[in-house]
């Protein structure tokens, strides 16, 4: 070999070799977040998480975001609102993350919007209900199905008028989520005239909902609208098992959180039949978008290690639709430019593993795509059961609906 | 009317399932001042033996809790005798540095809970949950009758144990009176574990009425640690009976102001009540 073809190539290697070590030792691209990974949340918080990291992981895969790894950095809030604020303070200022991920929830999400505000951070939403909706952040974009704030009371309220319904009962848990979603429920009814003839708020320590069943049926409405989270859902349905509603009642349930949860849909087998529910992801054909599928592969191998909800509907390809649309952003803005990328998520429609996602001013989906749907022949103790179709109809929204509500509530239950 | 009958026999059963969660802390705090902080938290261990055993060899609940009986029994004379040589030993601010060390062991149960069985609710199956009893328009929840009645023998057997029993009225004795036991030739420390191992081995019962009445959670503890407390302060500490008592009364306030007056007063209420009854009558209702 001639010296100089040697030099040459000697040159060309060191080039080549420190060009790709550069590019390895670039820093990653760090996401930050907390999540419940103790607490009443937590059973969500960890699907949600699985979501994320399944992702990361793929993204990774590709080569990155711009080149480089994705490194996500997660706290447990505890389910606490309390802690929030603390954690995603530290996010930015300690951890000096690039981009922020939401909590899972109401609760932990209200007290950090404040604090995204007057940073001017970008904030993907995880799965809160109308929390943007006092802050009025222009860099919120949240990845729940939810629509418009009322669409949600309104869809359940759709189905109970033309089964027949003309008043109201209200049962909802002392919680931010809830009482966000009791307000547009009493919104909704104030509109259209039906009167609510029972307004309760029970407190999240409640034990035993015998008792408010009683007082529930004493007020003989036709609609029973309840917004509960996952400790209390369950009592709430036992209760109504054991006590009974009248025959007056055509439609029960609208906002009960946990009914989407295997272990609590699992735990509660036949007694789910017959309630309307909402929903954001359920298996029937009309929801498998590029993507869903392998994401699920993934999420059910996975899901048994990490000892999280072994069917994971409800939050976890949600968690990882967050990555998709932060993925489109950056590699079309081809930086990390937070105004760039959250212009770019309010000016385009974005493929999702969950159906294509377009966000309003307020960052909350333009058209909501928030399931109600009915359990129907549902039987104890069989998770399996729930990866089928047809064990929740889907009777709301029109396009992906798959049967009619049977209705009264009573005639359901059979 | 029918309403309010309704909400009273309610009540009734629920402070029953309260006084069955509560009597093993009016020996371990009312009789032998421990600060047992930690005492939800072994109720709620104490429910996912129930749930495990239920769930891998289908047994029904309540002879589940009957079975790990004798494990809370050994649990808790390791528990206590660990406390005594850490702490009551040492000196007078034994329960200040006590209250963190069952704070501690609160949080490690929590933990070692989430690690073995994760965070979802756990529940159990047994014929009699999800069925009701009816009596013309009225339905009692059966699984509220099989606590109430639980309830009712475990605190009546505990409250005979304690007064007609040899060892009982040891324990009695070294409640009143530590230093004259001593001196009688007794030994307090063991007598004061040994009744540790007892107020520690009514929970294998009393957590399976609590999964029994509701599914339960690894953090479900806090949501107990008022209500506990409240019934053993307002019963007067150490009395089994007035434990019974004041769990009634709760259990009976709750039920009418859940049905009566709205549910987020609930909670309200319950304290309240605590507050008068230390106000009237600080000793509790039937206090030693």
């Amino acid at each position: 070999m001639k010296r100089r073809t040697f030099l040459g190539g000697a040159m060309a290697v060191a080039v080549v070799g420190h060009g790709s070590n550069a590019l390895a030792q670039q820093p990653p691209i760090k996401i930050g977040m907390s999540m419940p990974q103790t607490g009443g949340l937590a059973g969500g918080g960890k699907a949600s998480l699985l979501g994320i990291e399944i992702w990361r992981d793929d993204i990774n895969a590709k080569g990155g975001l711009l080149g480089r790894k994705v490194e996500l950095v997660v706290y447990d809030d505890k389910s606490s609102a309390s802690e929030t604020p603390a954690i995603y303070a530290k996010l930015v200022d300690v951890d000096k993350v690039d981009l922020l991920f939401a909590p899972y929830a109401t609760v932990p999400t209200a007290p950090i919007m404040p604090f995204v505000k007057q940073r001017g951070l970008l904030l993907m939403g995880n799965f809160s209900f109308q929390v943007n909706s006092k802050v009025g952040h222009d860099m919120w974009f949240n990845n729940a199905p939810w629509g418009p704030a009322d669409s949600w009371a309104a869809s359940f309220l759709d189905l109970a008028q033309k089964a027949g319904g003309k008043n109201m009962a209200l049962l909802t848990a002392d919680q931010e989520f809830a009482q966000n979603l009791a307000v547009t429920a009493r919104d909704v009814a104030k509109q259209r005239n039906i009167p609510v003839v029972f307004d309760q708020v029970y407190p999240p320590s409640t034990v035993e909902f015998a008792s408010i069943i009683r007082a529930l049926n004493a007020a003989k409405p036709d609609i029973v609208y309840v917004a509960s989270y996952p400790p209390d859902s369950a009592g709430i349905l036992r209760a109504v098992n054991e006590i009974g509603v009248s025959d007056n009642v055509k439609i029960f349930g609208g906002g009960m959180v946990g009914l989407q949860f295997a272990a609590v849909m699992s735990n509660l087998g036949s007694l789910l039949n017959g309630v309307v529910n909402y929903n954001t992801w359920l298996p029937e054909k009309s929801m498998y978008f590029d993507g869903t599928k392998d994401f699920f592969d993934k999420y059910t191998k996975r899901a048994i290690e990490a000892k999280v909800d072994p069917l994971g509907y409800y939050l976890a390809p949600f968690g990882y639709a967050m990555g998709q649309m932060i993925e489109a952003a950056v590699n079309s803005t081809k930086s990390l430019d937070q105004k760039g990328i959250a212009k770019y998520l309010r000016e385009n429609e974005h493929k999702t593993i969950v159906g294509p996602i377009a966000f309003s001013a307020d960052g909350e989906r333009k058209e909501t795509a928030t399931l109600q749907a009915q359990f129907r022949g549902v039987k104890d103790k069989d998770i399996d059961q729930f990866r089928s179709s047809g064990k929740q109809v889907i009777l709301f929204p029109d396009k992906l609906k798959t049967g009619e509500l049977i209705s009264p509530f009573e005639a359901a239950r059979k | 009317m029918d309403l309010l009958l309704g909400a009273v026999l309610l009540g009734v059963l629920l402070g029953c399932f309260y006084a069955a969660v509560s009597v093993g802390l009016s020996v371990s705090f009312g009789l032998l001042d421990v600060p047992h902080v930690a005492h939800p938290a072994f109720l709620v261990l104490a429910s996912y033996g129930v749930y495990q055993l239920n769930e891998s060899y289908d047994i029904d609940p309540l002879l589940a809790g009957l079975a790990i009986t004798p494990l809370f029994f050994l649990f808790g004379l390791i528990a206590y005798r660990v406390y005594y040589e850490t702490f009551e030993r040492r000196g007078s601010d034994a329960a200040v540095r006590g209250i963190a060390f069952f704070f501690g062991i609160a949080f490690i149960i929590e933990v070692l809970i989430i690690l073995q069985f994760g965070v979802d609710q756990r529940s159990v199956s047994a014929t009699y949950i999800g069925k009701s009893w009816r009596f013309g328009e009225f339905r009692i929840p059966i699984r509220q009758l099989v606590a109430f009645a639980v309830a009712l023998t475990l605190t009546a057997l505990l409250a005979i144990y304690l007064s007609k029993t040899f060892m009982g009225r040891a324990i009695r004795a070294v409640a009143q009176d530590e230093e004259a036991l001593r001196l009688m030739g007794a030994n307090p420390v063991r007598i004061k574990q040994f009744a540790f191992g007892i107020a520690t081995a009514v929970l294998g019962i009393a957590g399976a009425l609590l999964i029994i009445v509701a599914p339960v959670e690894p953090t479900l503890d806090r949501a107990y640690i008022g209500r506990t407390f409240c019934v053993v302060v307002m019963a007067g500490l150490g009395s089994i009976s007035g434990t019974l008592i004041a769990a009634v009364i709760l259990g009976v306030a709750e039920s009418i102001v859940l049905t009566m007056f709205g549910a987020s007063w609930a909670p309200a209420i319950s304290f309240a009540m605590l507050l008068a009854v230390l106000a009237v009558r600080p000793q509790g209702l039937l206090g030693r």
